[in-house]
């Protein structure tokens, strides 16, 4: 097992380097000069131009350049935003935990829904059960979540006027953050009412962002327990008298989840992709939202360390969802 | 594939079926699957026809209708079926002439992404070694971030566009292309009618495109499918994002950005463009699940 660790941190160090590399030079590919894009200035004379090349340094080589970024990432140095000129590692802490907590519901929604729904749709096999769950599925694989978001605030937001359309909890409500998880952070204000705003709040963005984990994992549950019911150990417990129950939860479900759970761990790749999107249309201060902003306001020392970061985060879950993987299924080790 | 040959043999008694009889036989027994076959073509007959099947230009304003509801509500007509958008637009004939954008893109990217990723993982399969480890390392890189967040950052720095978001969406999506190639050619490579043509003197072009590669196609057409439908999706997110085509082009996510700010008045400025969008994503889909059932071998059986 340590063995195993060892050698999915070293295939994890030229990957790092990798997407430094890209994060290193998206400033200098674009167009445009760089002085003028990093210092955020619109008009200078040539002296300003040299002096400021050489305040940040780029005038020297570019192997320099570039090994100073990389000690200043080690360093936790990310760089700091034209705009507000706050490091971004801050601004990236501070805004992680609400995408942290929208994704979270999102594939706790998608687990909780979409593995019974795949489980019962394999029982099923081929009856109109099986086939409408397996039909929405489909649906919700296709779906422009972009869309799906308009047409849920048109609705619920607009029509029967349910939940509100933007932010993270009303106005009504102040408190100081403490975990960043507004759902946590409203209970422990001890305000009444607080958790149940949040909760409307956050009710939209979820459904939306679960959306397509949720046939993903439906679908991929559903041909999994395809399967392993197949299988001679399953008809061995259905001979040995187990009840149905047992048989289907306990010996065929635990073996189906192994292909289930390399799926949810490809979900976060989608789900940090999805926070684009449905951040910006419910206006919820995230990553997502964050990037997209940064974007636009050309502010691309934000959209460097911004890609760093996150690119970050889905390493190291896909590292610790290789090892989980490992730790259930002792063949992958070697 | 004997064991399907012999089973669709004794079905037709005793004439070889050829390949194509085959697969129709397998893919229309998925009703889905042909359901939405016809959607797809209907949609590509849309596209092509535009300027013949569209009732109005989709760029011509009506400065006397603007924002008028659809048909079926009151207040509407039957000259703009779908209504019209907030500068008086035929929706209908917009969403028509979107297709051509959507269908083209889907092509386009589908195109990029498959020639280059199946040659790298050719290559990476084939060869193995370190040009295979350098390779799998880059896409490896190009995994890490999230393909929507790449794809916003590329064309960030290529200008937005239609043209950039296609290059970007198809830079995205090709490294599941090389890891599906790879993999396939290191199975196939191992086979014993591989060696025997090397054996017999095939080069090693001759063993990589005309021997290994036509039997690692059915996978790859499955993936094909799914990217035709993911990039049409991807480019009507950028779209949407206002990265992607720019107004006025009646592109189907662009139409849902500039309608965003009448989704309180409006329901079908903002409804039809994206049903445009599920439907065409979804008769794709369909089709896909439906070629899967056809080409792969390992569910033929069951």
């Amino acid at each position: 097992m340590f063995r195993f660790i060892f050698g999915r941190l070293a295939v994890l160090i030229p990957t790092f380097l990798g997407v430094s590399i890209i994060a290193f030079s998206f400033i200098r590919l674009l167009p445009g000069d760089p002085v003028m894009l990093m210092s955020g200035e619109r008009v200078m004379s040539p002296e300003r131009h040299t002096q400021i090349m050489h305040q940040l340094g780029l005038d020297r080589p570019m192997y320099v350049q570039y090994f100073d970024y990389l000690t200043g990432l080690l360093t936790g140095d990310f760089g700091s935003s034209i705009v507000t000129k706050r490091p971004v590692l801050d601004d990236f802490l501070q805004l992680f935990p609400a995408t942290l907590e929208l994704a979270l519901c999102a594939i706790i929604v998608a687990m909780v829904l979409g593995i019974p729904a795949g489980v019962f749709a394999a029982v099923k096999r081929g009856t109109w059960f099986d086939q409408s769950i397996m039909g929405v599925a489909l649906v919700g694989y296709s779906m422009p979540i972009f869309w799906w978001g308009l047409l849920l605030i048109i609705f619920f937001s607009g029509y029967l006027g349910w939940t509100p359309v933007s932010g993270r909890i009303s106005a009504m409500y102040f408190f100081p953050p403490v975990t960043g998880f507004m759902l946590i952070d409203s209970l422990l204000s001890g305000q009444t009412g607080a958790f149940k705003s949040a909760a409307t709040y956050l009710i939209l963005p979820t459904v939306v962002l679960s959306t397509i984990p949720l046939a993903v994992i439906a679908r991929q549950t559903r041909s999994a327990m395809l399967e392993v019911l197949g299988e001679d150990y399953v008809r061995t417990a259905r001979a040995k008298g187990l009840s149905p129950f047992r048989v289907i939860g306990v010996h065929a479900l635990r073996n189906a989840m192994i292909p289930v759970i390399t799926t949810i761990g490809l979900q976060v790749g989608v789900l940090l992709a999805g926070a684009i999107l449905t951040e910006s249309i419910f206006s919820w201060p995230g990553i997502g939202k964050w990037m997209v902003d940064s974007v636009f306001k050309r502010d691309y020392a934000v959209v460097q360390g911004g890609l760093m970061l996150i690119a970050g985060v889905i390493m190291i879950v896909n590292l610790v969802v290789d090892l989980l993987y490992g730790w259930i299924n002792p063949r992958i080790r070697h | 594939m004997s064991i399907v040959q012999n089973t669709a043999e004794t079905k037709t008694g005793g004439t070889p079926p050829s390949g194509l009889s085959e697969f129709w036989y397998y893919f229309s027994r998925n009703k889905g699957a042909v359901i939405g076959l016809f959607v797809f073509l209907f949609i590509l007959f849309m596209a092509i026809f535009a300027p013949f099947v569209a009732p109005h230009s989709p760029s011509i304003q009506n400065r006397e209708l603007l924002l008028l509801p659809p048909v079926f509500q009151q207040g509407g007509s039957w000259g703009h079926i779908l209504g019209t958008d907030a500068v008086g637009r035929d929706i209908l004939s917009r969403i028509i002439y979107g297709a051509r954008f959507s269908l083209f893109i889907g092509l386009v990217v589908v195109t990029l992404s498959v020639v280059s990723g199946v040659l790298i993982g050719l290559v990476a399969g084939y060869f193995r070694g370190k040009v295979d480890t350098f390779i799998m390392r880059i896409m490896d890189i190009i995994l890490a971030f999230p393909s929507l967040l790449l794809a916003l950052v590329l064309v960030a720095v290529l200008g937005p566009g239609l043209l950039n978001a296609m290059i970007a969406i198809s830079l995205v999506n090709q490294p599941h292309f090389v890891r599906l190639t790879r993999a396939a050619v290191m199975t196939e490579k191992l086979k014993d009618y591989v060696v025997g043509s090397k054996v017999a003197g095939a080069g090693t072009l001759r063993l990589m495109f005309l021997t290994i590669l036509p039997n690692c196609l059915a996978p790859l057409i499955v993936q094909a499918t799914l990217a035709f439908s993911a990039a049409i999706l991807d480019a009507a997110a950028l779209g949407f994002l206002g990265m992607g085509a720019q107004p006025p082009t009646p592109e189907w996510g662009t139409m849902l950005a500039e309608a965003r700010e009448f989704i309180q008045r409006a329901w079908w400025v903002v409804t039809f463009p994206g049903l445009a969008i599920l439907i065409t994503v979804l008769a794709i889909n369909l089709m896909g699940d439906g070629l899967r059932d056809a080409l792969d071998p390992k569910l033929k059986r069951s």
